[in-house]
């Protein structure tokens, strides 16, 4: 037996930083948007659009930034989160602008308004304040544990950003919600932001908390149970989002914040018995308010009976069933970009709608592409939790996308018939100025944790090879 | 526009859609294995327990994972597994699967001595062109011993023959 002496190491892999991987996928990533755009002017108007190029570029140039900014400033970090966040905003961007050329919606638009503005160049324009953000992001924050600092004042901050809507003369309610504000002539949506700063809160609480909600437990039944004065938290922030869906008519924000603590709480302690009583928690609360809100009432009739109660002429009951309409004559391959009749949705056709549109337009195949792309946004977010080397960091990439995830399940969900509409957005896709750039900044934030967690592991302590070896006196 | 072309680009778009999902999902394939192995020789099998025990070797001994001897290919009676029988690292196990065994107090040996009378290089095991394990002392401050005598040259190592470094001792098992 002739056996060469062998070597072999084995080592974790050591992650290249995968830059130039990044930039292929961006190039791809900006790529399909400009077919998208193509594909609707000719299918709309027979001609090659006249604003390709110009979007092209626009949109080839944000990326760029970006991808410049990761490179200098994030070398390592996750090659996916940049191209495929890119991809969905673009996408989005083309789904706007083609809901500005529906006749329809212009024609609506001038009776109620007296005008039409497009929304699409706004939309750019909030994408380009998005990405200014996530370069922001990258650049003020060189180390995500800076956060932890704040751990308080993101909480105060946070309801702060949550009740904003409240106050009278600066909140705004739209549709029954009140989840917006108005200043200076813009709408704002505190709650995205407060997504992001509330993250921050629960992980730097948790981190210092999670050993006492963790270890100090009864055993009942399998579960573990938490003391009585442990369940002051999870109740505290039940108690809030509860205040939140009364008086701000809101499931989603109040189902999103709820449930972010609940996954938080569930990664920080590794109790099974959390997310039962979260859930538990949750189905009571949602029941308990939905019997006594009419707005929230309203709501749960037009998921229940879409068709029955739009007879009866309810507007959101009429609005739910020219969803169901646009997914169902979507089928498997879609109508084709442009060539659907998502618009008949009418109002918010291109804000909490539009994933309606991709059903229509792009069928089950594109449906399943975009939540793919969501998914995996949420898998490399989850992947940098695992990564991280520091708790905080770890809590915080799970939270944020957690929070991500349950925004997807609660829009896409909402709007395919699953659970109850609430009016939230589809992240980067749908048309939002505040949902855009909340956006960017939490992929922001993503990218910085996983640079930190992808960096090759500092050089080991000084070994002991340093000291004199002990010679052996006999 | 031709209803054809439009056709073409519909199904075309969903195509290059799923080709993006696709192109990412290879990116990350990566992910799902955690280790890179280097391999330099002929040998391929089983090289991972190894490292892993020897990553293991500073840990507490509760966490020591039971070590399968691997590789048909040894010779009858030749031994399958080094065993650390004194000092801290006692219950330590690395399977012999013809790589060369490093010991010493440096990170990089195949076991890490946590010994104040061993040397950052104090001494490698390997086998031989016929199979026969070799110990040979790489100039160590206090030495290598074999049963009683200090290791002037490389020697063969007998099958549970006590090996001497410092502290600690180890010794070829089947």
């Amino acid at each position: 037996m002739s056996v060469v002496t062998n070597t072999t190491t084995i080592g974790a892999i050591e992650a290249p930083s995968r830059r130039n991987t990044e930039l292929a996928l961006l190039a791809f990533a900006v790529a399909i948007p400009v077919f998208a755009y193509l594909n609707v002017g000719l299918a709309m108007d027979g001609k090659v659009p006249a604003g390709m190029l110009g979007y092209g570029l626009g949109l080839a140039l944000l990326a760029g930034v970006a991808h410049l900014v990761v490179r200098k400033w994030a070398p390592y970090s996750d090659p996916l989160l940049l191209p495929l966040a890119t991809l969905l905003n673009g996408m989005g961007l083309v789904l706007i602008w083609r809901l500005d050329q529906s006749p329809r919606l212009i024609a609506t638009s001038m009776r109620l308004y007296d005008s039409f503005s497009p929304d699409a160049p706004k939309q750019m324009m909030y994408s380009a304040i998005g990405i200014a953000m996530f370069v922001g992001m990258l650049l003020f924050l060189k180390d995500h544990r800076v956060l932890q600092r704040y751990t308080y004042i993101s909480m105060v901050v946070a309801l702060v950003l949550l009740l904003l809507p409240l106050v009278p003369g600066l909140g705004s309610a739209v549709y029954g919600a009140k989840i917006w504000i108005n200043v200076a002539g813009f709408s704002i949506q505190p709650g995205e932001f407060a997504k992001i700063v509330l993250a921050i809160f629960f992980s730097g609480y948790l981190m210092v908390k999670r050993d006492a909600l963790a270890l100090a437990s009864r055993r009942f039944m399998g579960l573990y149970l938490p003391r009585g004065r442990d369940l002051g938290p999870i109740l505290t922030i039940w108690a809030v989002s509860l205040l939140i869906l009364i008086f701000e008519n809101d499931l989603g924000t109040s189902l999103l914040f709820f449930g972010m603590f609940v996954i938080m709480l569930y990664v920080a302690t590794e109790r099974t018995s959390w997310i039962v009583m979260g859930l538990l928690m949750s189905v009571a609360g949602a029941v308990g308010v939905a019997s006594f809100a009419g707005h929230v009432q309203d709501r749960v009739d037009a998921w229940a009976d879409p068709f029955g109660c739009a007879k009866e002429g309810v507007a959101a009951c009429q609005q739910m069933s020219q969803v169901m309409m646009s997914f169902g004559s979507g089928g498997i391959l879609g109508t084709g970009l442009g060539q659907g009749n998502s618009d008949l949705i009418g109002f918010a056709a291109n804000s909490d709608f539009i994933f309606a549109t991709v059903g229509e337009e792009l069928g089950l195949a594109g449906v399943m592409v975009f939540l793919l792309i969501y998914g995996l946004i949420i898998e490399r977010g989850v992947r940098t939790s695992l990564a991280a080397r520091d708790p905080f960091g770890k809590l915080l990439a799970m939270g944020l996308s957690g929070a991500f995830a349950l925004q997807i399940f609660v829009v896409a969900g909402g709007v395919m018939g699953l659970i109850p509409l609430t009016g939230m957005t589809m992240p980067f896709l749908a048309y939002g100025g505040s949902s855009v750039i909340a956006n960017w900044a939490l992929i922001g934030i993503l990218i910085r944790i996983s640079d930190t967690a992808r960096r090759p592991a500092p050089a080991p302590a000084p070994s002991p090879d340093a000291e004199m070896t002990q010679v052996v006196r006999p | 526009m031709s209803e054809l072309t439009l056709t073409v680009m519909r199904l075309g778009f969903l195509a290059v859609l799923w080709l993006f999902v696709i192109v990412a999902v290879q990116v990350i394939r990566s992910d799902l294995f955690g280790t890179r192995v280097t391999q330099r020789g002929s040998r391929r099998q089983e090289a991972r327990p190894q490292q892993q025990q020897a990553r293991q070797a500073a840990a507490p001994p509760q966490q020591r994972g039971q070590q399968t001897a691997g590789g048909g290919r040894q010779r009858r009676g030749a031994p399958t597994k080094l065993v650390v029988s004194e000092g801290t690292l006692t219950g330590t196990t690395v399977a012999l699967q013809g790589q060369t065994i490093t010991l010493g107090r440096a990170h990089d040996s195949t076991i890490v001595l946590d010994d104040d009378y061993a040397s950052s290089r104090h001494a490698r095991i390997y086998p031989d062109r016929d199979g026969q394990w070799i110990v040979e002392d790489l100039g160590s401050t206090n030495g290598t011993y074999l049963d009683r005598s200090r290791l002037t040259t490389a020697t063969p190592i007998p099958l549970g023959a006590p090996i001497r470094i410092g502290k600690t001792v180890i010794e070829l098992r089947k």
